[in-house]
């Protein structure tokens, strides 16, 4: 048989294809199944968040981080009302502290379900999503019992949460960290001993310490290749420097470690929330300033002051002194940090939202090349993307 | 975080403008076009080990002559300490492309010349990243208006996605809450014989 000259040929991947998680469109040029290179085209999802924000004053800015990251919205929210908080100098009490975390983990719960399992659906598994999704219906009640929305919940507000947490949700929550364990285990023996989803994922997208370091790598990413860096153990914000877990850490930073990784973080959300609810203290979920909280309503039917300031707090905002912030949390996906530049106003004069996926999906030239076309999902599942957040 | 921000500015003498601590981050104010210098100095110095280059950001102020300002942030995981480097450039200098020191920088630098039309010399690939194909305009631009200046729809007759001129049914309505008696910006009239110097130029 002669030799046949095969010449690359390149691939459009997308924008609607359903392993890229969203609207992603990668143009691959391959070497027969191998790839050469990739050029993922972002943008297609792109609103304008940072403009809009900018036109907005800092309340009304706020529900767009919900529509950033949609998988877990109250992470983004907690961004940036820290940022607007360092920037206020105000406090948060004690149990919204309490309450933001646990609705953090809760956030990354969700996050960590969805995505381990598109992940195996990405690889040929199609039953942990249909068990998983059910646990996230479970976990969008919550949201929706304490803010009315099951995912745009506009929870996180400047000086505390919104609301306090409704009667009996505690215990539903308990209950539901008692049989939560159960469903996890049961999807991963599906998974981990799978022949056909260790082939598809050991060894594949393998990086180092000193790639991940390079290109920006925070979260699961970069503890993948066993750098045990977590911002709630190394920068604690809230209380989580009185939660008692561990940070996971992988050693051979291949998409199979990415996915046990993130495994065993919800194992360890799932126990920060149940300390978050025996420890949570009574007290107020926001701060008492009346100057960015607004007051009660049944306040304002007898106060006079209360109903100014409501007044004020609804038509003019509240102002942020002059300054420029940093503000970062550990979202599911990595590092989430906002730096909000302010000029005095009642709006932002700069928002930058520095998403963690904007930073993965810039590598994924490098982690692909070499790798078989039918990699690319794999690659892609494990690095957790998600196009809100990237395309903002 | 003050031993960090001396012992940079005693190193760097010549690139850094200044290196201020506010809100409790370090803030360096360093020259553009020493930003290569400086970046591969706060990743190789052994007091340092600023690893990482987490973001890349534009900022503008139309107001000053060197309009613009390119923030970048640094995360020491050694040192669990971050730092701020800024530099300031207009529409036409091109500020040197950090993408040699961090490859991180490449999708942030491509975000920035797309939003803002800053632009950075020795970038491999410098294209626009976020916006539509075919964009023209720098949208975060402060005088980029907030519609817009297409919109596209499909059209049945042309049978394909067309652009046309943004056209509002109603005025852009962008109120200014701000109470006049603190904030705003706007002179009254005959404010300007009482007292000529608090007014002149302030904002």
């Amino acid at each position: 048989m002669s030799e046949v000259d095969i010449k690359n040929y390149c691939l459009n991947f997308g924008p609607q294809h359903p392993a890229a998680h969203g609207v992603l469109r990668m143009v691959m040029e391959l070497d027969g199944e191998i790839i050469e290179r990739v050029d993922p085209h972002i943008g297609l999802l792109h609103r304008g968040t940072e403009k809009l924000i900018e036109h907005k004053q800092y309340l009304q800015a706020m529900p767009y981080f919900d529509r950033l990251d949609y998988v877990a919205p109250m992470n983004q929210e907690h961004a940036f009302v820290m940022a607007i908080e360092k920037l206020l100098g105000a406090e948060v009490p004690v149990r919204g502290q309490y309450i933001r975390v646990l609705f953090s983990e809760i956030g990354r719960v969700l996050n960590h379900i969805l995505n381990l399992t598109t992940h195996g659906m990405d690889v040929g598994a199609l039953t942990p999503i249909l068990w998983g999704f059910e646990e996230r219906e479970i976990l969008m009640e919550f949201y929706e019992a304490v803010s009315g929305a099951r995912l745009h919940a506009a929870y996180f507000r400047p000086g505390g949460v919104h609301q306090d947490l409704p009667k009996g949700l505690p215990e539903r929550i308990m209950a539901w960290t008692e049989t939560f364990p159960q469903t996890l285990a049961d999807m991963e023996t599906l998974l981990i001993d799978n022949r056909i989803f260790k082939q598809r994922n050991v060894d594949i997208g393998t990086i180092t310490v000193d790639d991940a370091l390079a290109w920006g790598f925070t979260g699961p990413m970069l503890r993948s290749v066993g750098v045990p860096w977590d911002l709630r153990k190394s920068q604690p914000y809230e209380v989580y420097d009185r939660m008692n877990f561990q940070v996971a850490v992988g050693n051979a930073g291949d998409c199979y470690d990415r996915f046990m990784l993130r495994i065993a973080e919800v194992r360890e959300s799932v126990k920060i929330i149940r300390q978050c609810i025996e420890q949570m203290p009574e007290g107020p979920v926001m701060s008492l300033d009346n100057k960015i909280v607004p007051p009660k309503r049944a306040e304002m039917k007898t106060s006079m002051e209360a109903l100014i300031h409501h007044f004020k707090l609804y038509t003019e905002g509240f102002k942020v002194p002059e300054g420029e912030v940093y503000a970062a949390v550990e979202a599911p996906k990595g590092e989430f940090g906002v730096y909000l530049v302010s000029d005095g106003s009642n709006r932002p004069y700069r928002c930058k939202i520095r998403a963690p996926g904007f930073a993965h999906l810039q590598a994924m030239d490098f982690m692909c090349r070499g790798h078989m076309l039918a990699d690319a999902p794999a690659v892609l599942g494990a690095m957790d993307i998600v196009f809100g957040e990237v395309d903002r | 975080m003050q031993d960090i921000a001396d012992h940079i500015s005693s190193s760097l003498e010549n690139d850094v403008v200044s290196a201020t601590i506010g809100n409790g981050e370090l803030t360096l104010v360093v020259r553009a076009d020493h930003i290569n210098n400086v970046l591969t100095f706060l990743r190789d110095d052994p007091i340092c080990l600023f690893s990482q280059l987490l973001d890349v950001c534009g900022v503008d102020y139309p107001e000053r002559a060197r309009r613009f300002d390119v923030v970048y942030h640094l995360l020491s995981i050694e040192l669990n300490q971050r730092i701020r480097v800024k530099i300031e450039t207009d529409e036409d200098t091109p500020v040197p492309s950090a993408v040699e020191v961090f490859p991180s920088a490449g999708w942030f630098e491509r975000e920035a010349w797309d939003m803002y039309g800053i632009f950075f010399a020795g970038h491999p690939d410098l294209r626009r990243l976020l916006t539509d194909y075919g964009f023209k305009g720098f949208p975060l631009r402060k005088d980029f208006p907030l519609t817009g200046f297409v919109e596209c729809r499909y059209s049945e007759e042309a049978k394909r996605v067309i652009y046309e001129p943004v056209e509002l049914k109603q005025e852009f309505r962008d109120f200014d809450f701000m109470s006049p008696w603190e904030s705003a910006e706007y002179i009254l009239p005959g404010d300007e014989k009482s007292d000529a110097e608090a007014n002149g130029g302030k904002k």
